[in-house]
């Protein structure tokens, strides 16, 4: 099987993932009751129910509505808010943005940092570095984010220091750095949840690089110690980390809903976790998909990438 | 050292990975918030939603640590929120756990057409947001407990039977199976009795491990007011309600905080030592 095949076939699963995921998250949200009892309240008249009905397109099968929400979904219109008629693009593109942006500032920070904190407690193999790094790291591994985001703001914000502010505010309309202050406390949050997985791999795959012959070669060659580490032996091992690396933004895309809950941080979390008590279905759904695209899509990389950089996989191929 | 090349009975890696210490921190942290969970509604001065005092006030006759948002205790509280979080999270691990390592094993076994059938179904839970489906189910049936055990159990198993299988794969290649085969065993002995007993120790690790993430996942519902009756004493909903009297009541969220973060440090550190253990980390230096 060549590797344009094994390509085709992966990206064919994750679509077909998509699919059964969308079905799922479609069904699942048209249990969450009817949103209009709740937008009319108890006393509304039967015609009137009736007429709001017609207006949400509820009175159709529900295969119809799915289908026309699917497509809905692939061509860029996924419908409109059933509390106010507005595009579900216009209440929640600002969102995305938000949280795309808290997951960026969390990538870029966490990403090189634990490949730092892996590749160097590698070196420093059971001496102090590695030995206070992997003990921190174990703990912020095991701590729930919101739990780690309390601390924070116990530390930074409001009772030991006041650094940064406890809550962001970011108004509707407005680019998520503009109030880049506020981005900090989740930014840190999320990065101290995912760094422990990341520089853990990293640690376990620089230590199996250490002890290649091929950077054993490279010593007895008589490069420098520096150009062995970080020319040789660091580029080698990235290559396995790269899995966890996309698994764990695969795993912000969710863990920002808890996060951004938190601090008040305006993106699809905040949404989501407003839209599901008044049975908001639209916007539930497309944030759900959202979700679940990233998941998706960051897999396929990780398996895509996985086997692109390990030479022993990608010659079975051939 | 590979773990599937040494057949370790679950009991010597228990013990094994109680000669490190950080096992044995675990397991006292986790047992201190066991006894505070199970003691503690007996030993609290007042029932959860009783009236202590003015709210969120520091110093309050007969209290502690103070008053919470609605100006009840929040030691007494504390004292009551941690038998659920605890059973929920042990129930729905237990679960997931026998019904992941079930359809794991089952599938390395079998092989072929049914292996993929499920590892795909189970890829498919993996890519759904479980949060959603926790928050949906909540808000539609309510917080009921079964529904939370449920919901946990369910996105526990497909990462147990992800691990299981991988662990199984290489057990069911070797001779030992098939001589089990020649003899005639049945399918159902093959798995449970030759199979199982040799991928109990990463199994053993991963089981730790969903402990600790149901422990999170239970407490992170609850924060996000999903898991719980209004104002029911529970660790994850305490953080919720009192975080905005931070500056002048700071116990009412710090100690069920730290309570969580105990008890799932308490579970990793657990996890961690036993999965030294299985690796072979820390052979013939018990102390790191």
């Amino acid at each position: 099987m060549g590797i344009f095949k094994l390509i085709v076939r992966r990206v064919l699963l994750g679509v077909f993932t998509l699919l059964v995921v969308s079905f799922a998250v479609f069904a699942l949200t048209n249990l969450l009751g009817d949103p209009v009892q709740r937008l009319l309240g108890r006393g509304a008249l039967p015609d009137v129910v009736k007429a709001k009905r017609a207006e949400l397109g509820l009175d159709r099968p529900f295969s119809t509505r799915y289908l026309e929400w699917l497509k809905g979904m692939v061509t860029g219109d996924p419908g409109n808010s059933f509390s106010n008629g507005e595009a579900v693009m216009d209440i929640v593109g600002d969102r995305i943005k938000n949280s795309l942006f808290l997951m960026f500032v969390a990538s870029v920070v966490s990403i090189p940092l634990s490949l730092f904190i892996g590749a160097r407690s590698a070196l420093r193999r059971d001496k102090t570095f590695d030995r206070v790094t992997s003990n921190q790291m174990l703990v912020f591994a095991a701590m729930p984010e919101f739990v780690v985001g309390a601390f924070l703001t116990v530390l930074l914000a409001t009772n030991v220091w006041h650094v940064f502010p406890a809550t962001s505010r970011i108004r509707p309309g407005e680019a998520p750095w503009s109030d880049w202050k506020g981005v900090i406390l989740p930014a840190i949050t999320l990065t101290l949840a995912v760094t422990p997985h990341v520089s853990r791999t990293m640690r376990a795959a620089m230590i199996e690089v250490l002890e290649s012959d091929y950077v054993e070669m490279a010593r007895l060659k008589g490069l420098p110690e520096r150009a062995v580490l970080w020319r040789h032996a660091f580029p080698n091992a990235v290559g396995p980390t790269l899995q966890v690396i996309a698994l764990n933004i695969a795993y912000l895309a969710g863990g920002v809903v808890v996060v951004e809950s938190l601090f008040n941080y305006r993106g699809i979390g905040i949404a989501l976790r407003d839209a599901i008590p008044v049975a908001n279905a639209p916007i539930v759904q497309f944030i759900a998909m959202f979700i679940a695209t990233i998941y998706v899509v960051c897999n396929l990389l990780a398996d895509l990438g996985a086997i692109l950089v390990t030479p022993r996989l990608r010659t079975r191929l051939q | 050292m590979s773990a599937t090349e040494t057949t370790v009975a679950p009991v010597g890696v228990w013990r094994s990975s109680l000669r490190l210490w950080r096992t044995r921190i675990g397991l006292a942290l986790v047992l201190l918030l066991v006894l505070i969970a199970i003691v503690g509604p007996w030993v609290a001065s007042f029932t959860p939603s009783e009236f202590a005092g003015t709210p969120n006030t520091r110093h309050v006759p007969g209290t502690w640590l103070g008053t919470d948002y609605l100006g009840q205790d929040v030691v007494s509280r504390f004292l009551h929120g941690g038998r659920s979080i605890l059973w929920m999270a042990s129930v729905s691990t237990f679960l997931g756990f026998v019904c992941g390592a079930a359809i794991g094993l089952v599938a390395a076994y079998n092989r072929g057409r049914l292996d993929d059938v499920l590892m795909r179904g189970m890829d498919i839970l993996l890519a759904f947001p479980q949060l959603l489906l926790a928050l949906v189910a909540l808000t539609t049936i309510g917080p009921e407990s079964w529904l939370i055990i449920t919901i946990v159990a369910f996105t526990t198993m497909p990462r147990i039977a992800r691990i299981t299988r991988g662990a199984a794969v290489p057990v069911v290649e070797r001779d030992f199976i098939g001589a089990a085969e020649a003899l005639g065993e049945s399918r159902f002995r093959i798995i449970t009795k030759e199979l199982l007993p040799n991928v109990t120790g990463p199994l053993l690790v991963e089981a730790n491990l969903r402990l600790t993430y149901s422990i999170a996942t239970i407490a992170g519902l609850g924060f996000l007011g999903f898991a719980t009756e209004v104002n029911a004493a529970d660790w994850g909903q305490m953080v919720q309600e009192n975080r905005t009297a931070l500056t002048v009541a700071p116990w009412g969220t710090l100690l069920p905080a730290l309570a969580i973060a105990l008890l799932t440090v308490g579970t990793g550190l657990i996890a961690d030592g036993v999965s030294r253990t299985v690796a072979g980390v820390d052979r013939g230096r018990p102390d790191a």
